[in-house]
């Protein structure tokens, strides 16, 4: 950082839980779009992992902020972070297991192709 | 009473030779046809004789009543007039039905008595159906011999006697029927063997289309005959003529009765289409087809005398009525001079006495309707044989001429066929009113009578008479002239097989030339001397109602004193008598100026004298042309057709266009309701109602397939989306 200025070297940005949540919607609006347009389903599967991680950046984000409101700890949202984690592996879990099944019956991994119901 | 109680014999006879024609007259042999039925018709006339003398003998005790025997009820319900359970009369003697009664109908007669409507199986024997009986069968008779020589080479030999013999049981029934009823069943039946008859070579046309021509025109009469039948029962409540003259003799029925003077003038209708009158005479001439035993007897002695008997008969009636008598002896007199016009210059000799015969009946007609009933049946009487003996030597001429019919063809046969001429000229001697021969006596009556009767009053009548005396002599002596005088005009041949007629034809020309001589005298009238019996042995038939006519007049006192009102004689009566003789003298000299020496291609003196009238009278006036115009319709005037095939073209074309208009424009109707039906089906029903759900659905499928594409991923999207729009939701609420 030798352009930086010791007035902005010194003046660190504060990280405020702002910046947490702006993050936390970010990657959860890449996951979203990853979702909704990628063709591959591990893609997709993986863009849902990124979802949550999202949803669990933006509660440990809340309960850290909570913390500093109110002085005293409050750890729900990291507890809510820890059983999201937890779904998150088991929902991945079984989501490989619909891919698997999936594969097996349309010799395929691309999400355009299950429309059997499309008119 | 042998012959008065059985009188059904005499008309058993002639049925039973018809019969035996009937059944089995094919395989018969010519003489047992004859054995048959001109015995039969023999033993009718023997009969018949018996019967008048015992009716004479039994009338002079039984003060002249008429002798009726009844054999049984035909029609009708056989009460006699009493009042029944279920019609009674009131105290004022007027019946009214009983209305607890069913279908039980009361006619009251004229004096209010119960009315009945009875026709019998009956027979009446008088002075007027004994001389017709007797000239009936008498002539019949000769007829019948004649016509075994003149039918011997004529094939259907038996059929031509079974025809006549039921002709000779229709006339008797005709005569000696004692109500309407069963003279109408004669009159029928005189009708059907003259169609038969005439129509007897019905594989020539113009025989057939005579002979129904002939009925048909019978037929017209026969509905005024019905009509006038039917206007008699009701009012007089009775159709026998015995209670029909007592009803007239009675006194309750005013002169000129109105229902009387209709039923008398239907009555003369019927009387004009049997007997040959104007408008309903054109049968007759063509009625000549037929052979000519059948003209002799049916077309100048009997069935055409039979409306002479009718209204004979019903001279009660009449008398009654002065305005049908009027009507009567007009008729009569335009009918005798119209046809004797006509028979001046026709060429056919059956033709020229046809018209004749027409015109005797006028002068019979015109006798009738002045009131000298009497006249009227002794002309018949007289002419009965003097027709029927000119017919008969006419038919000996076209036999002796192979065939031959037309007058311009012959001449010169006097020499040859003697019996045949002298016959001959003794009957047109007759028949021209030349004395002493029969009809010296009655025409010459019948022009008294016209002239005397209710004075001034028929003069023209008289009038006309004698212009027809006078043309009568004229034809008559052209025709002797012509066939028995004059240059012979045939062809060869023909003269070389002129013969005379074998003696079955010539012995009854003889007898009735005999009878021509002989029955004038019978009314030798008493201006010359006579007792004028004839006219007095019909008293009991006519008198009666004369009487009560001059009860009406104020003439009572004369009757009483028994006078009859033309019994005195008077010098006009000499004049008379001298005039119509010297109209014949002249009649006879003008024909023989221009016919006694008459050479091939001779001319005609009418002809010469103006071509146009002698155009219209030998086309007889184109009567049947008119008729054809007008009341057949056989020829078109213009496009249109009238009469009887004008109202069939009438109906064919209502039923064509109007009839089968309405028809197709229901047809039409029911295409267009269709086609407007099943535009409404098509586009409303189907497109609007049916379809247009269908489309709408379809329609709004599409958006709402949006929701089940199949593609996971939109499913995410819109989860997406509403996941946004939740959270606008609680953004900005």
């Amino acid at each position: 950082m030798a352009y930086c200025s010791e007035k902005a070297m010194n003046t660190l940005l504060h990280i405020s839980t702002l910046h947490y949540l702006v993050l936390g919607a970010a990657l959860f609006l890449l996951g979203i779009i990853g979702v909704l347009t990628r063709r591959n389903v591990v893609i997709v599967l993986m863009s849902i992992e990124l979802i949550l991680n999202a949803v669990n950046l933006n509660l440990v984000a809340f309960s850290r902020y909570w913390q500093s409101i109110h002085g005293a700890s409050a750890l729900h949202g990291q507890v809510f972070a820890i059983f999201v984690i937890t779904d998150a592996a088991a929902e991945a879990a079984v989501g490989l297991g619909i891919l698997i099944a999936f594969f097996r019956n349309k010799e395929t991994v691309n999400v355009d192709e299950v429309n059997l119901l499309k008119w | 009473m042998l012959f008065l109680d059985h009188i059904w014999i005499i008309l058993l006879l002639p049925a039973v030779g018809a019969a035996v024609m009937f059944f089995f007259g094919r395989k018969l042999t010519k003489q047992s046809v004859n054995a048959v039925c001109v015995g039969a018709v023999v033993l009718a006339f023997a009969f018949a004789c018996g019967t008048v003398l015992q009716y004479n003998g039994w009338a002079e005790a039984h003060n002249h009543q008429p002798y009726q025997t009844i054999l049984y009820t035909w029609l009708g319900t056989g009460s006699t007039g009493a009042p029944t359970a279920a019609c009674s009369l009131t105290p004022n003697g007027i019946a009214s039905p009983d209305t607890s009664a069913q279908d039980q109908l009361c006619y009251s007669k004229y004096d209010g008595t119960l009315a009945s409507f009875n026709a019998d199986a009956g027979f009446l024997i008088d002075p007027l159906s004994s001389i017709w009986l007797l000239f009936v069968t008498g002539v019949g008779m000769l007829i019948h011999i004649y016509s075994i020589g003149y039918m011997a080479h004529e094939g259907g030999y038996y059929r031509f006697f079974g025809y006549l013999n039921l002709f000779m049981f229709s006339m008797l029934t005709l005569i000696l029927a004692n109500n309407y009823v069963l003279m109408f069943v004669g009159w029928e039946g005189v009708g059907l063997c003259s169609y038969l008859l005439i129509g007897f070579y019905f594989q020539r046309k113009s025989a057939s289309d005579a002979a129904n021509k002939a009925f048909i025109t019978n037929r017209i009469g026969d509905a005024g005959f019905l009509l006038g039948m039917f206007f008699i029962a009701w009012y007089m409540g009775s159709l026998r003529y015995t209670d029909v003259i007592a009803a007239a003799h009675s006194g309750k029925f005013a002169i000129g009765d109105p229902i009387i003077t209709a039923a008398t003038l239907l009555l003369f209708v019927g009387a004009c289409g049997k007997s040959a009158q104007l408008p309903l005479y054109v049968w007759l001439p063509d009625a000549m087809e037929g052979p000519t035993p059948v003209s002799a007897l049916i077309h100048a002695a009997t069935m055409v005398t039979a409306g002479v008997y009718m209204v004979a008969r019903t001279n009660a009636l009449f008398v009654l009525a002065p305005t049908s008598m009027l009507v009567v002896a007009i008729v009569g007199a335009l009918t005798a001079i119209f046809a004797a016009s006509i028979g001046l210059v026709q060429n056919d000799i059956k033709r020229v006495l046809a018209y004749s015969t027409v015109s005797q009946l006028g002068y019979m007609f015109l006798a009738l309707g002045v009131g000298a009933f009497a006249a009227g049946v002794f002309h018949v009487f007289t002419h009965a044989f003097f027709k029927a003996l000119l017919f008969l030597g006419a038919g000996s001429v076209i036999h002796a001429m192979s065939g031959e019919q037309d007058m311009r063809n012959m001449g010169a046969l006097g020499g040859k066929i003697k019996i045949t001429y002298w016959t001959m000229l003794i009957a047109t001697l007759a028949i021209s009113g030349i004395p002493p021969f029969a009809g010296f006596f009655s025409k010459d009556e019948i022009l008294w009578q016209t002239w005397t009767r209710e004075p001034d009053a028929y003069r023209l009548l008289w009038g006309i008479g004698y212009v027809t005396a006078l043309m009568t002599a004229f034809y008559m002596f052209r025709l002797i002239y012509l066939t028995f005088y004059s240059k012979p005009r045939m062809s060869h041949e023909v003269e070389h097989h002129i013969h005379e007629s074998p003696k079955s034809m010539t012995v009854p020309l003889i007898v009735l030339a005999a009878m021509c001589l002989v029955s004038g005298f019978l009314g030798w009238p008493r201006s010359l001397g006579g007792s004028d019996r004839f006219a007095h042995y019909l008293d009991p038939v006519f008198a009666r109602g004369e009487v009560h006519v001059l009860a009406e007049q104020g003439k009572a006192e004369q009757v009483a004193a028994g006078e009859r009102e033309e019994e005195h004689t008077s010098p006009i009566e000499y004049l008379l008598m001298f005039l119509s003789v010297a109209a014949a003298g002249v009649g006879w000299w003008m024909a023989g100026r221009s016919y006694a020496n008459a050479d091939k291609g001779y001319v005609e003196p009418i002809d010469a004298a103006s071509p146009a009238v002698y155009k219209t009278l030998l086309n007889k006036y184109y009567v049947d042309e008119g008729y054809d115009y007008v009341f057949t319709g056989r020829r078109k005037l213009g496009k249109v057709r009238l009469g009887a095939m004008g109202l069939g073209d009438a109906s064919y074309w209502f039923d064509a266009h109007v009839i089968d208009g309405a028809v197709n424009g229901a047809g039409w109707m029911t295409r267009v309701i269709a086609t407007i039906s099943s535009w409404w089906d098509k586009w409303i029903i189907d497109g609007l109602f049916v379809n247009g759900p269908a489309i709408l659905a379809r329609v709004l499928s599409y958006p709402a397939r949006l929701f089940e594409w199949g593609l996971v991923q939109w499913y995410a999207l819109v989860m997406t989306a509403g996941l946004v729009g939740f959270v606008f939701y609680y953004v900005y609420h």
